[in-house]
């Protein structure tokens, strides 16, 4: 996985033209969905290439980022917390600070928290479990990219899989974008996803690539993936 | 080698539900007057150089606790 970015000439192609955006997909050690993360990315038209996590920089015409899930560095310390300091990490806040998209799902949620570039921290769920569900999410802010134009108060249908996903922080001055409808996991003010002020970096535990084929039941993950095309 | 002794517990207000759980399974087992209980983490570190406490302290500001929810505390070793 060193080095050079996997290219995928075969996919990333809608309908035989030019892919739209080139999004890098991120790679720890311990990362697992970078896979399907990569797959929802290109099923939207994009090309998608990978970052391992040593790269001090994002592959060449990266337009856009995109951290998956899984357990980094085995959530040791703090989920995302040795993640957050790995080298790549610099080029995404360069990339951010510069009004680039970023999306950080699940661990990379708890990536972009532990780096800073995202309000708030990620606990261990009130449960005491891990929760892998279908959960309706409740668009709190329709002035974002990410939630594909759905008014405020639209509901969305994205599974969950995580242990540590009750978001701890203030959602006074955080900017929330999902709320799950049900309060399963603990989250203050039950927050789901959140965005930087600016809105191009959005971080959600909920995962909206296993959100993008009928085959699931559920297409509503494209909606928060088009964020990253938008 | 100086041993440094790093304490991190969740902040007050902090939800620990882990902490809550030990507690439910205390008094389940008859283990009366326990009121809340709160689970953090010990890390010892050896540490080289003259200010070893201050080295924890740098250690815990960038990556060994997280400010927004945990407190930390640095105890050196005789």
């Amino acid at each position: 996985m060193r080095g050079a970015p996997r290219e995928r000439p075969d996919r990333g192609l809608r309908g035989g033209g030019a892919p739209i955006a080139t999004v890098a997909v991120l790679r720890f050690p311990g990362s697992l969905d970078h896979h399907s993360a990569a797959r929802a990315v290109e099923g939207l038209g994009a090309h998608a290439v990978t970052a391992w996590h040593a790269d001090p920089e994002l592959p060449a015409g990266t337009d856009a980022v995109l951290l998956p899930g899984g357990f980094s560095y085995g959530d040791h310390l703090r989920c995302g917390a040795i993640a957050s300091r790995a080298p790549i990490m610099a080029a995404v806040r360069r990339h951010a600070d510069a009004g680039g998209r970023v999306v950080g799902i699940c661990n990379g949620f708890q990536v972009l928290c532990e780096a800073g570039l995202l309000p708030g921290a990620l606990r261990r769920n009130a449960t005491l479990s891990f929760v892998c569900r279908q959960m309706d999410l409740e668009v709190a802010d329709d002035g974002t990219p990410w939630t594909g134009g759905v008014p405020g108060g639209g509901t969305l249908s994205i599974p969950v899989k995580n242990n540590e996903g009750a978001w701890y922080g203030d959602p006074a001055t955080a900017r929330v974008v999902l709320r799950y409808r049900d309060d399963l996991l603990g989250s203050t003010d039950r927050v789901a996803g959140v965005t930087n002020d600016a809105g191009n970096v959005m971080g959600l535990m909920p995962h909206p690539e296993e959100a993008c084929d009928p085959l699931l039941g559920s297409v509503d993950g494209r909606l928060v993936l088009g964020g990253l095309l938008a | 080698m100086t041993q440094v002794v790093v304490t991190v517990m969740p902040k007050a207000g902090v939800l620990d539900p882990q902490g809550q759980a030990v507690a439910g399974a205390l008094a389940q087992l008859g283990f009366g007057g326990v009121g809340e209980v709160r689970i953090g983490k010990r890390i010892e570190l050896a540490i080289s150089g003259d200010d070893p406490a201050g080295q924890a302290r740098a250690m815990c500001e960038g990556l060994l606790a997280n400010a927004l929810i945990e407190d930390y505390a640095v105890e050196v070793l005789p």
